[in-house]
């Protein structure tokens, strides 16, 4: 048992205070992810959710540039971008991938802006690769009570939230009939969806945080079939993916060919493929026996 | 502005905006805005391994922007189509950013395929874009009836005998190829907003489909000389004009056609 133990955990996993810090951070975010992104992937927001992702970029790029911590702008475009999308008819299912589209289109060509910014008048070379593709075992430790808050603060909106989000997205109409505001429930909706994805954007990247949004939630909600045990069993699969990420990114260190560890962001987007994939395929099985 | 070394970017950069209004039109037209920037973003991977293995980059582009289409047409028969193409789209992402790490390229490399280089474009490297690019429009222009009528009403286009299936295989070869061609120009995070802003301009503009067609390319062509001349000046990437072009085109639209309903038609929202 000790020796399987030795190869899944490599020498001085426990000890090393990045990979706690990495535990910690990205445990949060995916828990966080997982519970929102159950109400993107019921609502029909993926979309959304990654256009709020990319658009992080952007915030992350500007903090870049004043040089405070990336989570800070990740979260105020997030919810910035939340509300113009909003504004600019994001009811509509016809028109809102469209008017999606063309808020992370402008987002992102300020992000271009911001990071050519950052890459010559400052010497911060790495900002690109940074913002976009994550880097979890860099984040400092006085980034965690940030986590905390905005990951707090998100599952509040949804917790507080829970039924009306609900009703309104199995049937706006009927929600409004039942005196929902359906408008204003959707604003929030968006809200949390941009917090989490900027806690996501820490761990695995801007682009990336898609995954952990949507990923675990599409799984989750193939396998059970009540909202309440998805919401539960979509944050259980989204750490426990992270965390498996995190062990195998240590362990990567000095596989070839660079020596110096394979992505933790390219760990948790392959398991988390691998997950959807197979839940689709029992699905089917499910159902053919069924 | 016109010296010599820029006559590539000039050419290149029209190329791109053609095709870009012509796939662009049947990608706001059938709602596939989500599909049409999770393929270009996709496909960054495919340049970044192409780049680790010393292949050409339009080869790899092609590659997994095929790749990432056919995975979309698959996986969406059995999910919802907007978490399939998520999952495609940050699968490839995340083995792009394995790709990344393995090399030792300047991030600015890096930087340009995600924001678009125009200036890099080398004279060899315009006759594939424009052959390419011949081909992508020649397609859609063969099959814009059946595209159209696929697009717009799917039940009656199945009763005429055209296979909404294969269409929209069609459709999403057609963006696959689009994309590579226009990935290394424009860069993979803002094709998009060329494929999208003009298109969505030019439908709220003109009602007649062909002509909806003819102006989004106007547009598209006009955007790109622009951003081109933009960048040149400011010597900001080009990324930034683009993206912010697309968005003014959608803006200009809307505004044109919200201004030409009488104010006793208007209704709030619409």
């Amino acid at each position: 048992m000790s020796s399987v133990l030795r190869v899944l955990f490599a020498p001085g996993f426990f000890a090393s205070s990045p990979v706690h810090v990495a535990l910690a951070v990205g445990g949060i975010a995916a828990l966080v992810s997982g519970v929102v992104g159950t109400f993107t992937v019921l609502r029909g927001q993926s979309y959304s959710g990654h256009a709020l992702a990319d658009l992080s970029v952007t915030g992350g790029s500007a903090t870049f540039l004043a040089s405070v911590s990336p989570l800070w702008g990740f979260a105020g475009t997030g919810v910035i971008a939340a509300g113009i999308m909003d504004m600019i008819g994001i009811r509509r299912p016809r028109g809102r991938d469209l008017a999606t589209g063309i808020v992370r289109g402008a987002g992102l060509g300020l992000a271009a802006l911001f990071l050519y910014w950052d890459a010559t008048s400052t010497s911060t070379t790495g900002a690109t690769v940074t913002i976009l593709f994550g880097s979890m075992f860099t984040i400092s430790n006085s980034v965690v009570p940030l986590v905390v808050a905005f990951g707090v603060s998100a599952l509040a909106i949804i917790a507080i939230l829970y039924r009306p989000l609900l009703l309104s997205s199995v049937s706006a109409d009927v929600a409004a009939a039942r005196g929902v505001r359906v408008r204003l429930t959707g604003l929030a909706c968006l809200l949390a969806i941009a917090l989490a994805v900027s806690l996501a954007a820490v761990t695995v990247g801007a682009i990336l945080s898609t995954a952990l949004l949507v990923g675990p939630a599409a799984i989750a909600l193939r396998l059970t079939s009540t909202p309440g045990r998805a919401t539960v069993a979509a944050a259980l699969i989204a750490v426990a993916m992270t965390w498996l990420g995190v062990v195998l990114a240590y362990d990567s260190f000095g596989w070839p060919p660079s020596h110096d560890g394979w992505p933790v962001s390219f760990f948790i987007v392959t398991l988390i493929f691998l997950g959807f994939v197979a839940a689709q395929l029992t699905g089917r099985v499910r159902r053919v026996r069924g | 502005m016109f010296a010599p070394f820029m006559v590539n970017a000039w050419v290149a950069a029209s190329i791109v905006a053609v095709i870009a209004g012509v796939v662009g039109f049947f990608v706001v037209l059938r709602g596939a805005a989500f599909v049409a920037d999770a393929v270009p973003q996709g496909a960054f991977a495919g340049a970044a391994g192409a780049s680790l293995l010393g292949i050409n980059t339009l080869a790899g582009l092609g590659l997994f922007a095929l790749a990432g289409s056919l995975g979309i047409g698959w996986l969406s028969k059995r999910a919802r189509r907007d978490v399939a193409t998520a999952l495609t789209l940050v699968v490839m992402l995340g083995v792009g950013a394995l790709f990344l790490s393995f090399t030792v390229e300047y991030s600015a490399e890096i930087f340009s395929l995600l924001f678009g280089q125009v200036l890099g474009v080398s004279t060899t490297e315009i006759l594939p874009i424009a052959i390419l690019g011949a081909v992508c429009v020649l397609a859609v222009l063969l099959l814009f009836r059946p595209l159209l009528m696929s697009s717009l009403a799917p039940d009656s286009s199945a009763a005429a005998g055209i296979s909404t299936g294969r269409m929209e295989l069609i459709f999403l070869v057609i963006v696959a190829l689009a994309t590579s061609l226009t990935l290394p120009v424009v860069g993979a995070l803002l094709i998009f907003s060329l494929m999208i802003g003009p298109p969505a301009a030019a439908r709220s503009l003109v009602s007649s489909p062909l002509a909806a067609m003819g102006l989004s390319v106007v547009l598209a062509v006009l955007t790109v000389w622009v951003a081109i001349a933009a960048s040149f000046e400011t010597n900001w990437p080009i990324g930034f004009f683009v993206g912010t072009g697309g968005a003014v085109c959608y803006a200009a639209g809307r505004l044109v056609a919200w201004l030409r309903t009488s104010p006793g038609r208007r209704v709030s929202g619409s």
